[in-house]
C-alpha cells in the first residue's frame, strides 16, 4: 500500500435496483475481494451467497448461552433448596432435575436470547458511532432506498484508481473516496 | 420444493396436459409501493408535529391510568384487605387480570416468532405493533402479582436474593416458576423487539434533521450500517431468537395454566389446560392486535401495507383459536362427566348453571359464538364489525378466565364453607387503570419508535427480490 491510501478508507459507488447491486457483489467477490461489504436498507435474500460469505458465527454463543443457562438454573435450585436450606415439600426429594424444570427451561432460554443478543453485537462490532462512512453525504440514502458497495483501502488488491475504473465497470455511480 | 423450482426450465409433459390453474398470491403491499415510500411514512409517523389526536387520547390515556396508581397506592397504605379477597375466594380480580394481560401478549410473540419460522410474509407489517403490545402487557400483567403479594416492598423475595432471614425462595411451587416464566418472557420480547428495531432506528437517525433527535436515534441504533456483513448475523440472531421466542411463549402460558392446574382444586385440575390457555392466549392477543391496529391503519393511512389479506388472516387465526377454546370448554365437560369424581362433576355443572351461570354464558357467547361471524367474507371486510367482534373476544376472555379462578374456589368441597365473591370498587379501579397504563405506553411507542418494521417490508415487496425481471 503506498501512502496516500493510508488516510483513505476506501471507495464506494451506489447502485438503484436490487439486480444490479446484487450481480455487482457477484463480480466483486469473483474478482477475490476480501474487504469489502455491500451496505443495503434490508437484507437481500440470497446476498450471502453473492458475497461469499461463510455462516454466522452467532450460533455459537447462542449454544454456549443456553448450557450457562441450564447449568446456572441447576447450581441456583440446588444450592439454594437442597444445599444452603435444605427444605423438605411434599415428600420430594432435596434436588432433582425434574420440579424445578420450568426454570432450569426458562434459564436455558434467557441465557441463549442473551448469548443471541451480545452475539450479534459483538460480531458486527458494534455499537460503534464513529465510522468514516457516516462522514459520507449520500450514506444516509442506504437505510431508505439506495444500495452502496463498499471496497475497503485495507484489502491487497485495493489501489485507488485501479479500484474506482472497478466499480466505474460494475455500473456504480456516485463514486466516491471515503477518507478515514 | 428444489425440484419445483428447476420445473420452470423442464415442464413435466403431464403439466400441459392437465393445464394446472395459475394461483396467484395476495399482494402484501398494494399499489407498488417503492421502497422509498415505505421510509417515508414510517419515518414520517416520528417526524411529523404531534397531532392533536395523540395529545387528546394521551391526556385521557393518563387520566384513566392515574385510576390503577390511585388503587394501587389505596392498597399499599390500607392492606390487601381492601380488594374483595376473604375466605374462600383468596385468588380474585388479581389473578384474573395477569392472566388476562399475560395473555394478551401472546400474539405479539406468536407473530413475531412462530409465524416468521413458519415463513409467513404477511407478519412484517404487523410484527413490531404486535411486539410491543406484548410488551407493555407484560408490565400490565406484571403489576397484579407483584401488588398482590400484600407487602410489595418485599416483592424482592420473589427472586431467588439472598436475603436477611437467611431463606430462599421454594422452586417446587408452580408460583415460583411463573416468576421465572414471566420474567424472562418480559426480557427475552424486549431484546427480540429492540433488535428487530436497530435497523430502523438507523433510518430515522439517518434523517434527523435537529440535533436531539439525531443523538437520541444514534444512540438508539448503536451505528448500524447495514453492510451485508452485519445483516448476516442479525438475520442468522434474528432467526435465533424466534427459535427461542417459539418454545418460551409455548411455555409461558403453560406455566400460568399450572398454578391452576398443579392445585388440587375441582375445576383447577386438569391436563387440558396448557393447550387450553395457549390457545385462549393467541386468541385474546390477536383480538387486541386487530384492536389496536385498525384505528392506527386508518389514521396513518396505512391500507397499504396493512391490507384486507393481512386483516383476513388475522380474522381466520381468531376464528380457528376461539373454536379451539370452545372445543376446550366441551372437552372440560365431557371429562368431568367421564371421570366418575363427583366434586368435579359439580365444578362444572356449577359454572354453566351455579350462581356464576351469567359470566359462563358471557364467556361462551363472546368466545366461542361471536368469532363464528368469521366465517363470512362480508363480516371480515367490514372493519367496523371486526372491531367489535375483537372488543367481544377481549370481554369474553377476561371472562373465562374470571369464571375459570372464581367458580372453583368458590364452590369447592365442603359446602359449609361456600361463598360468593364480589370485587370492590379499588379492584375496579386498579383494573380499569391498566388499560391506561397500557395506552400510556402503546401511545408513547407510536409516536416516538417505527410503527412498521420498514426493513422487513421492504424485503418483501416484488422490487427486493434480486432475480426480479
Amino acid at each position: 500500500m503506498n501512502e496516500r491510501n493510508e488516510r483513505i478508507h476506501g471507495v464506494a459507488c451506489t447502485f438503484r435496483k436490487v439486480s444490479d447491486v446484487f450481480h455487482a457483489a457477484e463480480k466483486v467477490r469473483d474478482a477475490g475481494w476480501k474487504n469489502w461489504d455491500v451496505h443495503t436498507p434490508f437484507p437481500i435474500h440470497g446476498m450471502d451467497q453473492a458475497m461469499g460469505l461463510p455462516r454466522s458465527p452467532v450460533p455459537r454463543l447462542t449454544l454456549l448461552g443456553g448450557v450457562t443457562g441450564f447449568i446456572t438454573g441447576c447450581l441456583l435450585t440446588w444450592y439454594t433448596n437442597s444445599y444452603d436450606y435444605p427444605l423438605i415439600v411434599g415428600g420430594k426429594p432435596y434436588w432433582s432435575v425434574i420440579f424445578p424444570f420450568p426454570v432450569l427451561y426458562e434459564c436455558t432460554i434467557l441465557f441463549a436470547a442473551f448469548g443471541t443478543f451480545f452475539g450479534q453485537f459483538i460480531f458486527n462490532r458494534l455499537p460503534r458511532h464513529n465510522h468514516p462512512l457516516f462522514d459520507l453525504p449520500n450514506f444516509a440514502r442506504v437505510s431508505d432506498d439506495t444500495f452502496m458497495i463498499v471496497l475497503e483501502a485495507r484489502d491487497p488488491r485495493f489501489h485507488l484508481d485501479e479500484s474506482r475504473n472497478f466499480l466505474q465497470s460494475l455500473g456504480g455511480q456516485e463514486i466516491t473516496v471515503i477518507r478515514d | 420444493m428444489a425440484h419445483a423450482h428447476d420445473s420452470s426450465s423442464e415442464r413435466p409433459a403431464i403439466l400441459d396436459k392437465v393445464r394446472p390453474a395459475e394461483l396467484p398470491r395476495s399482494p402484501l403491499i398494494l399499489n407498488n409501493r417503492g421502497f422509498h415510500w415505505i421510509t417515508d411514512k414510517v419515518c414520517g409517523i416520528v417526524e411529523e408535529e404531534t397531532p392533536l389526536w395523540w395529545k387528546v387520547m394521551f391526556g385521557v390515556a393518563l387520566f384513566v391510568a392515574s385510576f390503577t396508581f390511585i388503587g394501587l397506592g389505596y392498597l399499599v397504605s390500607t392492606g390487601t384487605g381492601t380488594w374483595g379477597l376473604r375466605s374462600p375466594v383468596g385468588w380474585g380480580w388479581a389473578i384474573v387480570n395477569f392472566v388476562f394481560w399475560v395473555g394478551i401478549g401472546h400474539a405479539g410473540t406468536l407473530i413475531s416468532a412462530i409465524l416468521c419460522l413458519l415463513r409467513q410474509k404477511w407478519r412484517t407489517s404487523i410484527n413490531r405493533a404486535a411486539e410491543a403490545m406484548t410488551i407493555f402487557a407484560v408490565c400490565c400483567a406484571g403489576l397484579f402479582p407483584l401488588f398482590h403479594v400484600g407487602r410489595v416492598w418485599f416483592g424482592w423475595w420473589l427472586f431467588p436474593l439472598p436475603n436477611q432471614n437467611g431463606i430462599w425462595p421454594q422452586f417446587r411451587s408452580p408460583l415460583e416458576w411463573d416468576v421465572f416464566a414471566v420474567s424472562t418472557y418480559f426480557t427475552v420480547s424486549t431484546l427480540f423487539w429492540y433488535m428487530g428495531m436497530i435497523p430502523d432506528l438507523g433510518a430515522i437517525r439517518d434523517r434527523a434533521t435537529t440535533w436531539w433527535r439525531k443523538a437520541f436515534y444514534s444512540l438508539l441504533a448503536m451505528g448500524w450500517r447495514g453492510g451485508n456483513r452485519q445483516w448476516s448475523n442479525f438475520e442468522m440472531a434474528y432467526l435465533l431468537l424466534a427459535g427461542l421466542s417459539t418454545p418460551l411463549v409455548l411455555s409461558v402460558h403453560t406455566i400460568v395454566s399450572f398454578d391452576f392446574a398443579v392445585s388440587n382444586v375441582p375445576g383447577w385440575h386438569t391436563t387440558i389446560f396448557p393447550p387450553y390457555f395457549v390457545a385462549g392466549a393467541i386468541f385474546s392477543g390477536f383480538a387486541m392486535v386487530l384492536t389496536l391496529m385498525l384505528p392506527l391503519r386508518a389514521i396513518y393511512r396505512l391500507h397499504d401495507v396493512i391490507n384486507q389479506y393481512h386483516i383476513d388472516n388475522m380474522c381466520k387465526i381468531i376464528l380457528a383459536t376461539g373454536t379451539m377454546v370452545g372445543y376446550a370448554y366441551a372437552t372440560e365437560f365431557f371429562i368431568a362427566a367421564y371421570s366418575g369424581n363427583s366434586f368435579e362433576k359439580f365444578a362444572f355443572v356449577n359454572r354453566a348453571f351455579g350462581q356464576y351461570a351469567w359470566a359462563y354464558w358471557i364467556m361462551v357467547s363472546c368466545n366461542v359464538i361471536t368469532p363464528q361471524l368469521f366465517w363470512f367474507k362480508k363480516v371480515r371486510e367490514n372493519h367496523s364489525w371486526v372491531w367489535i367482534i375483537c372488543l367481544f373476544v377481549n370481554v369474553g376472555m377476561w371472562f373465562e378466565r374470571f369464571v375459570i379462578t372464581i367458580t372453583s374456589l368458590a364452590n369447592d368441597y365442603l359446602p359449609s364453607s361456600w361463598g360468593y365473591y364480589s370485587p370492590t370498587i379499588v379492584d375496579i379501579f386498579t383494573f380499569f387503570g391498566t388499560f391506561g397504563f397500557f395506552s400510556v405506553l402503546f401511545l408513547l411507542f407510536v409516536r416516538f419508535l417505527p410503527l412498521l418494521p420498514m426493513a422487513e417490508v421492504k424485503m418483501v415487496a416484488p422490487q427486493a427480490d434480486p432475480h426480479a425481471h
